[in-house]
């Protein structure tokens, strides 16, 4: 269990980063908080000649806030995130998906740019940003560019970074005042990775109803995956149906499971898994109801 | 600006560090390999074989130390990322022959059995009862769960955890009130 031999640079600033990446990128693996790559290091599942450490980029580590979004630096340690007032004040729904990511000890060290860069399809973090619509900012030689969820995460363990390529800061769309929201997760043991991990928002249109709603699961798919046809279902939800958004949540939870092609490994079958996100779906669109007023 | 000279300067790769770092309070320097772990190097180039490890990939926790005051998995950090760094080990909590509070509360509450694990147990607890405000018992058990005890001797450890937090809570108390007799002007709370 040691990593084989490789070469280290540490860069102290954004341009000696982006530079390293552009001689080494094909080469090279950028390390975060190294809570992931370290043990393929040392499982020698990856085996990199040059490994480029982020950790000096003081830079990158922030949590900021504008009247729209809120921006966090990639090599913002997930537990200093988690602990965020504006986090919590403003994106409370990436809190909890913060805080359901491995143990403290983890998120000490545990970025949240490295998270979203490493991509494991059954992450809190990519599910979390997919549901609240994040973009993200990526860096290189060649110029910046900003990508969507759909763009960036590109399939198992896959993201639209190019070897050269850095990711700088990730943007969250500040949801309108009043917003339910719910993350909700099923692991093993505590600290696992989800089996399933649900992230529900609900828009209120101001008379008690459900004027939009966002679904998204982690642990189903290849990468964070939304339902629009759940999204469609509790937004049309209507006084009268019967039970309010309780019912609501049933016919979403339904449409899930009918909606994904969760995979089968040692640690779930993929029909657990198919029957855990209906009733994640279920309890989650409760939750943000209850939290957004939401009663029909 | 032609390419070799945007390149002189720059640092290069390199394979091997002389590594300058504060353990328990000292300051030592080293050269290392650059794929060496935190955990190895305190082992086997300090000789503090207290920090133990399991699982080498992050899971058990055993190997748990203190960087820069927060608990962190030494398996999953290399030696050189700790340049300038303070790291503090399980060595560091006994003075001489006298244990911690928080060791002697493990002994007090049967909180180890073979004592593989204790060493990062002790060091995620020191950090909690260290961060301000005494401990809820939630927050206990949130911290200890990222540890693994195969003696499953998990209730144990947390009771002892608890008496030191209530130890505190109650050591908090009594000054308070001495102070609230003091002159206001000296009350700085």
């Amino acid at each position: 269990m040691k990593p084989a031999p490789f070469k280290y640079l540490a860069p102290r600033g954004l341009k000696e980063a982006v530079g390293a990446l552009r001689e080494f990128g094909s080469e090279a693996k950028v390390l975060a908080g190294g809570q992931s790559l370290v043990p393929l290091l040392a499982m020698r599942l990856a085996r990199p000649s040059v490994l480029v450490d982020l950790n000096r980029l003081r830079a990158l580590s922030f949590v900021r806030r504008s009247s729209e979004e809120v921006t966090i630096g990639a090599m913002t340690r997930q537990r200093e995130a988690e602990r965020h007032r504006v986090v919590a004040s403003k994106v409370p729904l990436l809190g909890e998906a913060l805080r359901q990511i491995g143990h403290p000890q983890i998120r000490n060290r545990g970025t949240v740019g490295g998270s979203m860069a490493h991509a494991d399809p059954s992450a809190e973090l990519p599910a979390a940003a997919s549901v609240l619509g994040a973009s993200f900012l990526l860096v290189s030689e060649r110029g910046e560019r900003v990508v969507g969820c759909e763009e960036f995460f590109a399939g198992y363990l896959a993201t639209a970074l190019e070897p050269d390529e850095l990711l700088a800061e990730i943007r969250f769309p500040v949801p309108p005042p009043g917003t339910g929201w719910a993350f909700c997760e099923v692991a093993r043991r505590h600290g696992d990775f989800a089996l399933v991990g649900v992230a529900v928002l609900l828009l209120p249109d101001g008379s008690g109803g459900c004027a939009g709603a966002r679904v998204a699961l982690t642990g189903v798919g290849a990468g964070p995956v939304r339902i629009p046809e759940a999204e469609a279902a509790l937004s049309e939800a209507r006084p009268g149906d019967g039970g309010g958004c309780a019912a609501a949540a049933v016919e979403a939870a339904s449409i899930v499971r009918g909606a994904i092609d969760p995979p089968s490994d040692i640690h779930a079958t993929s029909d657990y898994r198919r029957q855990l996100a209906g009733v994640l779906v279920e309890r989650a669109v409760v939750q943000a109801a209850k939290r957004a007023g939401i009663h029909r | 600006m032609s390419r070799a000279e945007a390149g002189r300067g720059r640092r290069k790769p390199v394979l091997d560090a002389t590594l300058r770092v504060r353990v328990n309070g000292k300051e030592v320097a080293r050269r290392v390999e650059v794929r060496l772990t935190l955990a190895d190097f305190l082992r086997d180039h300090l000789g503090l074989t207290g920090t133990h490890l399991g699982c080498e990939h992050g899971v058990c926790g055993t190997c748990t130390v203190l960087l820069d005051g927060e608990p962190v998995r030494s398996c999953l950090i290399f030696a050189v990322q700790t340049e300038g760094s303070d790291v503090t080990t399980v060595e560091a909590l006994a003075e001489g022959e006298r244990l911690s509070p928080l060791q002697q509360a493990f002994t007090d509450h049967h909180a180890l059995q073979c004592g593989f694990c204790t060493p990062g147990f002790l060091m995620s607890a020191t950090a909690l009862l260290e961060g301000g405000r005494p401990p809820s018992d939630g927050e206990i058990r949130e911290v200890l769960g990222g540890h693994l005890c195969r003696c499953t001797g998990y209730q144990g450890i947390a009771t002892a955890v608890a008496a030191v937090a209530r130890e505190r809570r109650e050591a908090a108390r009594t000054p308070r009130r001495r102070r609230a007799a003091a002159p206001r002007s000296s009350d700085r709370s």
